[in-house]
C-alpha cells in the first residue's frame, strides 16, 4: 500500500516511543525521525508575549527529538502554553496504558490548525504490530469489502466466481454494464446452476469456444432463457432441415436468434419463402448466411423488396438472383441503396441485367464507386459492357483495394489517383 | 516508463488538414478521424494485471475446537483492471474542427488534436484568407443555388462572352475592395495605409460580412465556367449566391456545381489527407509537418493580443491625460 512520506515519518515516530518505553528511563532518544520529511518545528506554538530568542532556542532544543515518557514525567514544567502540549501531557500516559486506538486517533486528529507546528515525533502512539486486548479488537470497525450499490462491475469481479469465469471466456463486461439492469443480472447469476448448463448447451450445438465470449457480450439474456425453450427452438430449426453446422453458424452470427419464439421464426421463414419465391434449399441458404433476417422486423424487408421492384424496375427473377447472391440487400438502408443504384444506372449507364449479374455493386460504398468511376471516366477507360475490348467488370471496380485497382485497372500510380480525388 | 499506447497518444498533438469529400457532413469526418485514432491507440497489448494483497482464510487445523483462524496474505493478480472489465485505456481523443465546410462543398478542412485545439482558436482570430474554386453553369436558377436544388427559372445564355463575364467580375471586385478598406478602418490617405494596401495586408479589423480579396475566371466554356476566389469571413452558401448573382448581372441565371476549398490560411491542398489516409500512420507525420506552421500561428496570435493590449492601454492613458 502506498504511504505518503508524512505517513512514513509518522509511523517511524510511532515506533520510537515504544522503543523508548522498552528501554526505560533513557532521557533523550536520538531523533530517528530525521527521516520525517516534515520541517522540524521551530516554534512550539504562539504563546502570548513570547519573544525571547534564547528562550526560543531552548524551546527548539526541547522540542526536537523524541521524548521519553519518563523524561516527560520528570520535567513537567514548560514555558509555553501550547494547547497541543497540554493535551499530550494529559493524555500520553493514559492513552498509552489504554492503548485504545480510537482515543489515540482522536488525539492525533485534533491538532490545532495550521498555525501551530505539529511535532509528530513527540507524540507517543502504539505500533500497529503491538498486541491488543480482545475488547479493543472487537471495537475496531472494519469497513465492508463489497459495496452494496455500485455503478460498475469492477468492484465485484474479484469476489464473484461467475464474473471471473465470464471474463476468462472473453465476455466484455465493460460493454454489458453500460446496458440497463444487465450488470445486476450478471452478478445475481450462479455459475454452477445457471451459466454452465447453458454454456454446455451451446457447446453441444457446435458453437466454438472462441465464439462464446462475443456471443455472450452481444446477448447476455441467453443465460436467463430457460433450457427447454432453447432446446425447443433448436429442434424446430433442425426439423426445418437446417444442418447442425448451419444452426451453430446462425447462432454465432445472430446471438439473439434463440431468444425468439418458435412462432416468430416460423412466421418469418414462411414470409421469406413466399415473398422471394425461392426454393426451400435456397431460402435455407439465404437465412443461414444472414440469420438476422429471422431476428428483425419484416417491414423494412418488405419496403426494400418493393423499392427493388417498383423504383428500380428489376424483374422478379432478377430480384431472386440478387437476394440469393447478396442477402444484405434485404436489410440495407433504403436511401443509400437508392443513391448507389441511381449513380450506377443513370450516371454510369449500366443496364439492369448487368447489375443483376454483379449485385455486390449494390452493397458497396457510394463514395468508392463514385470516385473510381469518375477517375476511369477522366482517363477514358469507363467501359462496363462486356462487348467492349477494354471492359472493366463491376465486380473488379468495387471489390479490389485501392492500390491494386490503380495498378491493374486504371494503369496509373496511387499518387495520381489521390491527386484526382482532391479535385472532386 | 510510459507504455507504447501512452507514447502514441502523446504524439497526437497539433494541427493537420484533411480533404473533406463532397456530400459528407464535417462532423462525420471529425468522428471518423477520432474513431480511427482511438482504434490505433487502443490496439496495443494491455499491461500485465496488477497484483493485490488478498487475505484468504485457510481452514484451521484438525481439531474443531481450536479458535485460531489462519489467515494468509498473498499477492494475486486482480481482474478489476482487465481491459474487458475496466474498458479500453482511451475513451476519447479531443479532435477539433477549424473553419467548417458544409455538406455540399469539399476541400481542405483543418483539424486539431489535443493541445493543438488552442491553436485553432488562434487560427480563427488570425486574419487568414481562404481560397476557393467555384464551378458554375449558366442557364438555370434553383432555390438553394446548387444544381441539385429545385429549378425555379431557366434562361438562355448564348449572349454571354468571356469579356462580359470579366467585366462583371471586375465590378464585384471593386465593390469588395471598397468594403475591405472600410472594414479595415484605415485612412487610405496615410502613407502606412497605402503601404499595407500595396502589400495586400489589409484585413477587416472586427466582425465583417464576407469580403472577397481576390476574384478571377479560370475557365470559360459555355455553359460552364470556373472562378477562383480568395475571401475572408465567408460561408459556402454566400459563395454559391455569388455565382447566382454573377448570372443575374449577365442577364441570365447560374447555379453552382462545385465548391472546393483549396487553401485555408497556411494549409494547402497538397498536404491535405484523403479519406484512405485518415489513420494514425498518416496523421502523425502530417502533424509533425505542420508543427512549424502551428507555432507561427500561435506566435502571431500572441503578437496580435499584445498589440491590442498596447493600443487599449495607450487609449486609456490618453483618456487619463486629457481628463486630468
Amino acid at each position: 500500500m502506498y504511504l505518503c512520506r508524512r505517513c512514513v515519518g509518522f509511523l517511524h515516530a510511532r515506533l520510537m516511543p515504544v522503543k523508548a518505553q522498552n528501554w526505560g528511563n533513557l532521557g533523550y532518544v536520538l531523533p530517528l525521525a530525521k527521516l520525517c520529511y516534515l520541517k522540524q518545528p521551530t516554534l512550539r506554538g504562539f504563546p502570548q508575549g513570547y519573544q525571547n530568542l534564547s528562550q526560543r532556542k531552548k524551546e527548539m532544543g526541547q522540542s526536537c527529538g523524541i521524548r521519553c515518557l519518563a523524561d516527560q514525567q520528570a520535567t513537567p514544567h514548560r514555558q509555553t502554553s501550547d494547547i497541543f502540549e497540554q493535551k499530550k501531557d494529559s493524555n500520553d500516559i493514559t492513552t498509552f496504558k489504554n492503548s485504545n486506538l480510537h482515543h489515540i486517533a482522536s488525539t492525533q486528529v485534533s491538532f490545532p490548525a495550521c498555525e501551530t507546528f505539529i511535532d509528530l515525533d513527540a507524540v507517543p502512539c502504539p505500533s500497529p504490530f503491538e498486541e491488543i486486548s480482545e475488547q479493543d479488537a472487537i471495537q475496531i470497525t472494519v469497513p465492508p469489502g463489497l459495496p452494496p450499490v455500485t455503478f460498475t462491475l469492477r468492484d465485484y469481479v474479484d469476489k464473484s466466481e461467475t464474473l471471473q469465469k465470464l471474463v476468462q471466456l472473453g465476455v466484455n463486461l465493460f460493454k454489458l454494464e453500460q446496458r440497463r439492469n444487465v450488470g445486476s443480472m450478471l452478478v445475481r447469476l450462479d455459475f454452477q446452476g445457471d451459466v454452465s448448463p447453458r454454456l454446455f448447451f451451446l457447446k453441444d450445438l457446435g458453437v466454438e469456444d472462441t465464439q462464446l465470449g462475443p456471443l455472450l457480450s452481444k446477448n447476455p439474456f441467453i443465460l436467463t432463457e430457460s433450457l427447454e425453450n432453447l432446446q425447443g427452438r433448436v429442434s424446430y430449426l433442425k426439423s426445418k432441415k437446417f444442418s447442425s453446422e448451419a444452426v451453430a453458424a446462425m447462432v454465432s452470427k445472430a446471438p439473439y436468434l434463440l431468444n425468439f419464439s418458435v412462432e416468430r421464426m416460423d412466421n418469418r421463414l414462411g414470409f421469406f419463402q413466399q415473398q422471394l419465391g425461392l426454393s426451400a434449399q435456397k431460402t435455407r441458404d439465404v437465412v443461414t448466411r444472414l440469420p438476422r433476417l429471422l431476428c428483425g422486423s419484416i417491414e423494412p424487408v418488405k419496403e426494400n423488396l418493393k423499392v427493388c421492384e417498383l423504383q428500380f424496375g428489376f424483374r422478379k427473377n432478377e430480384i431472386q438472383h440478387i437476394v440469393s447472391k447478396v442477402p444484405k440487400v434485404l436489410t440495407a438502408n433504403k436511401r443509400k441503396l437508392t443513391q448507389v443504384f441511381d449513380f450506377v444506372h443513370n450516371t454510369m449507364g449500366v443496364p439492369h441485367s448487368l447489375i443483376a449479374k454483379f449485385p455486390q455493386v449494390l452493397n458497396a460504398k457510394f463514395i468508392r464507386i463514385k470516385e473510381r468511376h469518375l477517375f476511369l471516366d477522366y482517363l477514358g477507360r469507363a467501359h462496363y459492357e462486356p462487348a467492349h475490348p477494354n471492359y472493366i467488370s463491376l465486380q473488379r471496380l468495387v471489390s479490389l483495394p485501392d492500390d491494386v485497382f490503380c495498378t491493374e485497372v486504371a494503369l496509373v500510380s496511387l499518387k495520381d489517383f489521390e491527386r484526382f480525388q482532391k479535385t472532386l | 516508463m510510459a507504455t507504447q499506447a501512452v507514447r502514441l497518444f502523446r504524439k497526437l498533438d497539433g494541427l493537420f488538414a484533411v480533404y473533406k469529400p463532397q456530400g459528407v457532413h464535417w462532423k462525420l469526418v471529425r468522428d471518423t478521424v477520432e474513431t480511427n485514432l482511438l482504434k490505433a491507440v487502443n490496439s496495443f497489448s494491455p499491461p500485465a494485471p496488477q497484483c493485490m494483497v488478498q487475505f484468504q482464510v485457510l481452514p484451521s487445523g484438525e481439531t474443531s475446537n481450536s479458535t485460531n483462524l489462519t489467515v494468509t496474505a498473498s499477492k494475486l493478480p486482480t481482474l478489476s483492471d482487465h481491459h474487458l472489465v475496466a474498458g479500453p485505456q482511451f475513451n476519447n481523443i479531443c479532435v477539433g474542427v477549424g473553419h467548417r465546410l458544409d455538406a455540399f462543398s469539399s476541400g481542405v478542412l483543418v483539424l486539431g488534436l489535443g493541445n493543438g485545439n488552442t491553436a485553432l482558436d488562434s487560427l480563427y482570430r488570425s486574419h487568414v484568407s481562404r481560397d476557393y474554386i467555384l464551378e458554375g453553369e449558366f442557364g438555370m436558377a434553383t432555390n438553394d443555388f446548387t444544381h441539385t436544388g429545385r429549378i425555379i427559372e431557366r434562361s438562355t445564355y448564348e449572349h454571354i462572352t468571356q469579356d462580359k463575364l470579366e467585366h462583371v467580375l471586375a465590378m464585384i471586385q471593386g465593390a469588395n475592395q471598397k468594403a475591405l478598406i472600410m472594414y479595415s478602418q484605415v485612412d487610405l490617405h496615410t502613407q502606412e495605409a497605402y503601404e499595407l494596401a500595396v502589400k495586400g495586408m489589409l484585413h477587416p479589423q472586427y466582425k465583417s460580412p464576407p469580403i472577397l480579396t481576390g476574384l478571377r475566371c479560370l475557365h470559360f466554356q459555355l455553359p460552364h465556367f470556373t472562378l477562383e476566389v480568395q475571401c475572408v469571413n465567408e460561408t459556402q452558401k454566400y459563395l454559391r449566391k455569388l455565382l447566382h448573382e454573377v448570372g443575374l448581372e449577365l442577364r441570365s441565371t447560374a447555379v453552382c456545381n462545385k465548391v472546393r476549398r483549396t487553401r485555408d490560411g497556411p494549409f494547402k491542398i497538397e498536404d491535405a489527407l484523403t479519406h484512405r489516409n485518415w489513420t494514425a500512420d498518416a496523421i502523425i507525420p502530417s502533424v509533425t509537418y505542420f508543427h512549424r506552421t502551428t507555432q507561427k500561428i500561435r506566435k502571431n496570435d500572441r503578437k496580435a493580443v499584445n498589440h491590442l493590449w498596447i493600443s487599449v492601454s495607450a487609449k486609456c492613458i490618453k483618456c487619463i491625460v486629457y481628463n486630468s
